[in-house]
């Protein structure tokens, strides 16, 4: 294990990558975008992730929220080894632990604003109602009321990116995945997203691991890891809450 | 969850109805044929078995030739064979001679072209067939061959109206009788001729007026109470026989039909008609299903990344599973509602127009509809496999 790697002192660790390495492909076609990852994060922390493209950010947080399994190492999540797991086992995490903000954001084209936001919960089998009423407090929290009716193709990319936080944070996960949740947004709008995600790290202890391509957003975090060509880089301290 | 599948499945189809429509196509129509076929088909048992208790329970009809049609060299039957087998049959009460063909009737200016029967004494009796208004022929009218008639009650309706037909005069060819009686309603026979379509004359006038010779087409015979019409059938036989001198080695020259016979022959008939198209019905429904089944998989194929971004955001391989199952059972069972509602709507339409009554069998439709399910259930299977078979990191970079 790194040494940079290391949680920060008392608090347990949530995640752990152990030599996580994953290659696509096989042969003389086979990519590698991690090769070798140690990196753990402590329930309440606040992570990003930084690197240039195609230095194997997503693929890392694919792996994190349990949609990928790495080649070869060994994760850990809340003391449950993933890699161990089977399809079904790593499905209920993702339903009952996990939010997801995706880089691409993956709305359901024919669903409206809030029924996208709705469908993790329809997962978990809360009853309509309260369904709905977290639905429309989770795309308030994002800014977006008024929009409840609104399909995907109607939203701008901004919108759409912002209807896929409020997914991510409607169940209210241990732990949030945010890969580049403010790419598509303006400046302010950006700063407001963070500061929620701040919020919601700080008042919830809600566990948050963003990749960002922006250092004024990195700040927000309480350490930031550096990737390159699917390692990890360096570490350093975030500015706001280190 | 599984009333969301439901909900959410009924959405999905209702994007695209004309392709929703199109798929289940085969269902509608497999559904369709049975509902109707067994629709109908009580129907017409029913009106068979009316018009059986109808005709008289427990009557032989004789003919002088082998099948229903003209046979070959037919020995025709005479008055005096069914004086005959009134006397020696002890299984048969009344032995009534009879013969019928088509005429024209005219009456003032109306005209009907009917059946004539010339009836033998007894005909009525054995064949519980009542004058509702007016009279019967007295034993003296049917031995002179008098000039009277009775009416059917469609021939009295056609030439009359409404006005009572009793005492007028009418034409039949060259020959002017008088109406003496209008028959009750017998409704169609088990072929479906209409049996009210009739004007009845004394057989002795029929054969010097009309029929110009002194042929019996028919004997109707009424089995004696105590006996079966098996046990009658067997008696008459033996007499006929030794009568009309068939040789042991030969076959009838006559042929006795019961009117359960005909009964049997009727149900034996629906049910190779039902068998026949129940098959016809079972395949379409298969054809239906792999309809369904190719329109599930090509489903599945464009909605990939929807199933990655469920799978993603915490569905379980069963869950995807579940959905796509319910879009096929749904898909299915509307297809079968479509054609349970066609088949009745045909069915009764139908059952107006042949005169059956219109009998709805509940156990049937219930099957239909669980046919129909079973249907997705299966041919939705593979496409559902495939679907919760997907990986979500493979299924989300899908276009
Ligand atoms: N399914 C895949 N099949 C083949 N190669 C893949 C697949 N997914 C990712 N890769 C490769 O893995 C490497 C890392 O990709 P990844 O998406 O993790 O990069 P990233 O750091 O998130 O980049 P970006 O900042 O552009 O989002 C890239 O070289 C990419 O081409
Ligand atoms: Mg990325």
């Amino acid at each position: 294990m790194s040494n940079a790697a290391q949680p920060r002192t008392g608090a347990l660790p949530l995640v752990v990558l152990e030599g996580i390495s994953r290659v696509y492909g096989s042969g003389d076609a086979a990519v590698t975008a991690l090769a070798g990852i140690d990196l753990t994060v402590a329930s309440g922390e606040f992570v990003a992730l930084m690197g240039p493209s195609g230095s194997g950010k997503s693929t890392c947080m694919n792996v994190i929220g349990c949609l990928d399994t790495p080649t070869a190492g060994r994760y850990t999540l809340a003391g449950l080894e993933v890699t161990a797991l089977d399809a079904d086992a790593r499905a209920l995490l993702r339903r009952y632990v996990i939010g997801f903000v995706f880089q691409g954001f993956h709305l359901l084209p024919r669903l409206t604003a809030l029924e996208n936001v709705e469908l993790p919960l329809l997962y978990q089998g809360v009853k309509a109602a309260e369904r709905r009423a977290r639905a429309q407090a989770a795309l308030a929290q994002v800014g977006l009321s008024g929009r409840e009716g609104h399909r995907p193709s109607e939203l701008s990319g901004g919108q759409q990116q912002r209807v896929a936080i409020a997914r991510a944070i409607v169940t209210r996960p241990q732990l949030l995945l945010a890969d580049e949740p403010t790419g598509n947004l303006d400046s302010a709008r950006s700063h407001e997203i963070m500061q929620l995600l701040a919020a919601l790290n700080a008042t919830l202890g809600v566990t948050i691991v963003m990749v960002t391509h922006e250092p004024e957003m990195a700040e927000y975090a309480g350490r930031i890891v550096h990737f390159r060509d699917g390692r990890i880089e360096r570490e350093e301290r975030g500015g706001l809450c280190g | 969850m599984w009333m969301i599948a439901w909900r959410e499945a009924v959405r999905a189809l209702s994007r695209n109805p004309l392709r929703s429509f199109l798929t289940v196509l085969g269902v509608v129509i497999g559904v369709a044929a049975v509902i109707a076929l067994v629709t109908l088909g009580r129907g017409a048992t029913a009106a068979v078995q009316q018009q059986i208790a109808a005709m008289g329970s427990n009557v032989l009809f004789i003919s002088p030739s082998r099948g229903f049609g003209p046979g070959s060299a037919t020995v025709p039957f005479s008055v005096e064979d069914a004086r005959f087998l009134e006397r020696e049959a002890a299984t048969i009460a009344i032995a009534a001679p009879a013969a019928a063909t088509n005429r024209t009737v005219i009456a003032g200016n109306q005209s009907t072209t009917t059946q004539i029967v010339g009836i033998g004494e007894g005909y009525l009796a054995a064949r519980q067939w009542p004058v509702i208004e007016g009279r019967e022929p007295t034993p003296g009218e049917l031995r002179s061959g008098a000039a009277v008639c009775l009416f059917g009650q469609t021939v009295a309706t056609a030439l009359f109206g409404d006005r009572s037909p009793i005492g007028e005069r009418v034409r039949l060819d060259k020959l002017t009788c008088t109406v003496i009686g209008v028959l009750a309603a017998k409704g169609q026979s088990a072929f479906g001729s209409d049996q009210d379509d009739v004007v009845m004359v004394p057989l002795r006038l029929y054969h010097r007026r009309i029929a110009g010779n002194t042929q019996v087409r028919f004997i109707i015979a009424a089995v004696a109470p105590g006996y079966t019409s098996r046990e009658a059938i067997a008696e008459v036989q033996q007499l006929l026989r030794e009568r009309r001198r068939v040789a042991p080695n030969e076959s009838d020259n006559f042929r006795i039909t019961d009117s359960r016979e005909i009964e049997r022959t009727f149900t034996a008939t629906t049910r190779m008609l039902t068998a026949l198209l129940s098959a016809v019905a079972a395949i379409s429904l298969v054809v239906g299903g792999i309809g369904i089944m190719n329109i599930m998989l090509v489903s599945v194929t464009e909605r990939t990344r929807e199933i990655g971004i469920r799978l993603a955001i915490g569905a379980r391989a069963v869950d995807v599973m579940t959905q796509f199952l319910v879009e096929a059972v749904v898909l299915s069972l509307a297809g079968g509602a479509i054609g349970i509602v066609l088949a009745l709507g045909a069915s009764y339409l139908a059952a107006q127009a042949l005169g059956f009554p219109f009998l709805v069998d509940l156990g049937v439709i219930a099957l239909a509809v669980l046919f129909s399910a079973a249907v997705g259930v299966v041919f939705g299977f593979l496409p559902a496999r495939r679907a919760a078979r997907l990986d979500p990191i493979v299924a989300l970079r899908q276009e």
